[in-house]
């Protein structure tokens, strides 16, 4: 069936089988590889992508729910030429080894920061209301559903306490 | 031009420190980064070829039987199915490290739960998999053996991995200080995060696959005998591997079967496992028992010590977990028994996960120290230093380094030591109770044959070997050694690697590929030098290379003049040799922990944790420092969550998914800190470099549960320290 998908700014007539995730149309139908399974069961964030600004995973809605709707992967955070802050903080501070979880990292914190930028309340944060101050407990606990077996999450949290701190 | 080192003496020039350029062990960022944070890497599943179908396999449900009929009609007329495979070549599970052929095929019986049988192939995957599940597998069970520590099995006793040394009984018995307990570790699942993938595609008799692989060299011929096809009919390329950590060692299903596959439908095909197959069809560390006996006098010098390890493996398997492999050598004591025995099961293969030996050996030996001390009224960091032997305690070789005593020094100033309070429930922070506990670090070092092709042209340098990088910064530590030996900017240097076509290196295993490949690299670079200096009409010593320029006696030319008649291409070859048998190797470090131990619930918090090490020269600060953060969290899992767990009544791993085994996530970890001792060790390279990649989780685990011991008073034997059995003791 047809799905109308804007991604990283470019609309895409997605013709797929009604059981594709989105990850799997992102992948085998665009060749956009730069979000990755890590589970397909909702478990490690590897597949973590933008949709209508907030972060997701991907493996765990199907393509044909999001006819309209726009999504950002990695390729549209920031190309090798041109990376975001974000991506620049993961490259100084070592926040990947293999890479393989790292585009779901850079996804998920990039919305991750905006959360915290809108006020949400994470379950370390000290009060529901009120500005969240960016800890490094509270990037860690925001952070934590995305995996990351080469365990790099120390160099994950200075990159996305950089990132911010550079922003700001 | 070959440049052939054997390693059969110490090499003491330290040649690296001697250059110009600056590069060499420096924090610099990883080469390939750009590509990574862009999502830009092609991982194995991710090439775009043409005509590509899909693969699923289809896995046992029994743990022992036989197949009895394959009803291949119904699906094969689904739609999309292009094929139902039961191929005689499906690998029961896969190829150990180092392997060099096929593992045990066949799908027809079946010796445990999620063996492979056949492989579906269709047009999409969602078809494929729909079809997998479709398929109906008769079989007929046998009894299975699921229990390790069943009674009624046969312990295998491998000569040559029992030691003897002395009277330990004697020992015991005359002790003024003893410790005779029995420890346990579960089953580990190295869970890289990228599942094991494989696309497959022929051209007439030439195969190509592009495959989530550790060691390429091996890889082919384990893929070509396991298809019954000659290795030079055989082309892996793995540019770039999403972790392996001991998993893809040896050739997998996903490459074997793809390949199958791909040949019968005559289209490429590509295969993933689920996360699931990942758990249940790849290996998994082996649960282990070990009984450790310690003996020590008045001093708490040691007397004997006793090691006996229980582990298990699929009939027919050479391989099992070392798990007393740095036991032999890492306390002096006269009287020695050490004890390795196989019981043979019907569960996944077991296999190297990061660590294999030392990861569960020296973190229970650790374990049992941190009873021994407390046991003797003497600090443990105290207790290891008394213990330190002079040379190896079961041969009298000589060690051709020894940090342990100054990674335990430093680690306790830096992590403030003193600090703690033996006595524990004394330090409390509200319902938290707080603890500090260390352990040592070892592991042994080895270096591995390994070729590499360097290429200094007018445009920079470019290095060619089929050695992978797994995450462990190969790329950017041999562009280092090669930029600090031949003058070069990083830039200017290009690496290319994973692919057979390539000269071939050890692969990623055993913490061997950097020093290994990057010996193999400076054996070039240093052939590369003395042609230039040939050309200068100088010595190779007199030379100094920096920026693209050559300069000697006052004279700086541009290497590009040097070169004018042609680019200078040399292989090197490193070769193992007496410095491997003469000496014994390893490397050492030390972990403390601070932990906080929750009275009410008791969960466990890692506050604080401290790795410091020693591994010869580090090529680079930064990626050396994120393998010690990423074995120090494996740590932290062994101590506190990860545990593949068995339905006793069937053999399944119950847990097969990451929401059930519990990998350390973001929040369990702390700012660990990771410190690294000055150290050249001129016996294990010629770039006098030791192995990295498993040390920080040689021992780290201990540190973390003696740290819950001196917290709250409660001493868990059997890993991970759980809230049930720390709540049990509180
Ligand atoms: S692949 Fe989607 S959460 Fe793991
Ligand atoms: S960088 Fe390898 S899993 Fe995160």
């Amino acid at each position: 069936m047809q799905t109308d998908l804007t991604i990283n700014g470019h609309t895409y007539a997605l013709n797929a089988d009604q059981r594709t995730t989105l990850l799997d149309a992102l992948r085998q139908h665009l060749g956009l590889t730069g979000a990755k399974k890590g589970c397909d069961h909702g478990q490690c964030g590897a597949c973590t992508v933008l949709v209508n600004g907030r972060r997701i995973n991907s493996c765990l809605t199907l393509a044909c729910m999001h006819d309209g709707d726009e999504i950002v992967t990695i390729e549209g955070i920031g190309s090798e030429e041109d990376l975001s802050a974000l991506q620049q903080a993961f490259m100084s501070e070592d926040g990947f080894q293999c890479g393989y979880c790292t585009p779901g990292q850079i996804c998920s914190a990039t919305a991750m920061l905006e959360e915290v930028k809108a006020g949400w309340p994470s379950h370390v944060s000290d009060s529901l209301d009120g500005k969240p101050r960016l800890s490094d407990e509270e990037i860690s606990e925001r952070m934590s559903g995305n995996l990351c077996r080469c365990a790099c999450y120390p160099n994950i949290v200075a990159a996305i306490r950089s990132a911010s701190e550079a922003s700001s | 031009m070959t440049a052939h080192v054997k390693m059969d003496a110490p090499d003491r020039r330290n040649r690296l420190d001697a250059m110009a350029q600056g590069v060499i062990g420096e924090p610099l960022d990883r080469s390939e980064g750009a590509l990574k944070v862009s999502g830009k890497a092609v991982y194995a599943h991710e090439w775009p070829v043409e005509g590509l179908c899909h693969a699923v396999l289809v896995r046992a449900a029994i743990s022992r039987g036989t197949v009895t009929r394959i009803d291949k009609a119904p699906v094969e007329a689904m739609d999309g199915v292009l094929a139902v495979i039961d191929d005689d070549r499906l690998l029961r599970n896969p190829a150990q490290g180092t392997a060099n052929k096929a593992p045990v095929q066949g799908p027809r019986k079946i010796f445990y739960i999620g063996q492979p049988l056949a492989v579906v192939v269709a047009e999409s995957f969602e078809q494929a998999r729909h079809a997998a599940q479709q398929l109906v597998v008769e079989t007929e069970a046998a009894d299975a053996v699921l229990d390790p520590e069943a009674e009624t099995l046969e312990h295998e006793r491998p000569k040559g991995k029992q030691t003897s040394q002395g009277d330990l009984d004697q020992a015991m018995g005359a002790a003024a200080f003893s410790i005779d307990e029995v420890y346990r570790t579960p089953g580990h699942s190295s869970a890289p995060m990228e599942p094991h993938a494989a696309i497959a595609s022929w051209d007439g008799d030439r195969l190509t696959v592009r495959a989530s692989c550790q060691m390429l060299k091996y890889n082919r011929n384990e893929l070509a005998d396991a298809l019954g096809i000659k290795p030079e009919n055989v082309r892996i390329l793995a540019p770039y591997v999403g972790g392996g950590f001991g998993s893809k060692l040896g050739i997998a299903h996903d490459a074997v079967a793809a390949s199958i596959a791909a040949r019968a439908v005559g289209r490429p095909v590509a295969l993933a496992l689920s996360r699931r197959q990942v758990f249940e069809t790849t290996m998994r560390r082996s649960e282990s028992r070990q009984r450790v006996r310690l003996a020590a006098d008045a001093e708490g010098r040691l007397t004997g010590i006793g090691h006996a390890a229980l582990v298990s493996q699929l009939p027919g398997e050479k391989f099992s977990e070392p798990v007393t492999q740095a036991t032999h050598f890492l306390y002096a004591a006269k009287n020695r028994e050490i004890v390795h025995e196989i019981v043979r099961l019907n569960l996944t293969c077991a296999g190297s996960v990061r660590a294999p030996g030392e990861a569960i050996g020296m973190t229970v030996l650790e374990t049992a120290m941190d009873e021994l001390a407390i046991k003797a009224g003497i600090d443990p960091v105290e207790l290891r230093k008394r213990n330190i032997p002079e040379t190896d305690p079961e041969g009298d070789k000589p060690f051709s380094s020894h940090m342990l005593a100054s990674a335990l020094d430093r680690g306790a100033k830096l992590f403030d030591w003193q600090r703690r309070n033996p006595v524990p429930r004394s330090t409390r922070d509200g319902e938290w109770l707080i603890g500090l506990g260390m352990s040592s670090a070892a592991r042994v070092n080895m270096l591995a044959e390994a070729e590499a092709i360097v290429t200094l042209s007018a445009g920079g340098v470019r290095i060619e070997s089929d050695m992978t990088d797994i995450g462990t910064g190969t790329y950017t530590v041999l562009a280092q050694v090669a930029a600090e030996m031949l003058g070069q900017p990083m830039q200017s240097v290009t690496t290319v690697l994973g692919d057979t076509d390539l000269p071939p290196g050890p692969g990623s295993g055993g913490s061997w590929g950097a020093s290994s490949t990057g010996s193999a690299v400076f054996a070039a670079c240093e052939d590369i030098r003395k042609c230039l200096a040939e050309k200068l009409g100088c010595v190779e010593e007199e030379l100094t290379l920096k920026d693209g320029h050559a300069v000697t006696a006052n004279r700086r030319v541009p290497l590009a003049e040097l070169l004018a008649d042609g680019p200078i291409s040399v292989r090197g070859v490193i070769e193992p040799g007496k410095t491997s048998k003469e000496v014994r190797q390893s490397t050492f470090g030390a972990f403390f922990a601070e932990v906080a131990v929750n009275e009410v619930t008791a969960e466990v918090r890692v506050r604080r944790m401290l790795g410091v090490f020693a591994a010869g020269r580090i090529l680079n600060a930064k990626t050396a420092r994120s393998q010690c953060l990423g074995g120090m969290t494996f740590g932290i899992g062994m101590a506190l969550t990860e545990e593949l767990i068995h339905d006793p009544r069937t053999g399944a791993i119950v847990n097969r998914d990451f929401a059930e085994y519990h990998l350390p996530v973001n929040a369990d970890v702390p700012q660990l800190e990771v410190d690294f001792l000055e150290e050249r060790d001129p016996w294990a390279s010629p770039i006098q470099a030791k192995g990295i990649g498993e040390l920080g989780i040689s021992g780290a685990a201990a540190s973390i549960n003696n740290a819950i011991f001196n917290a709250c008073g409660v001493r868990v034997r059997d890993y991970p320290a759980t809230l049930d059995k720390i709540l049990a003791g509180l």
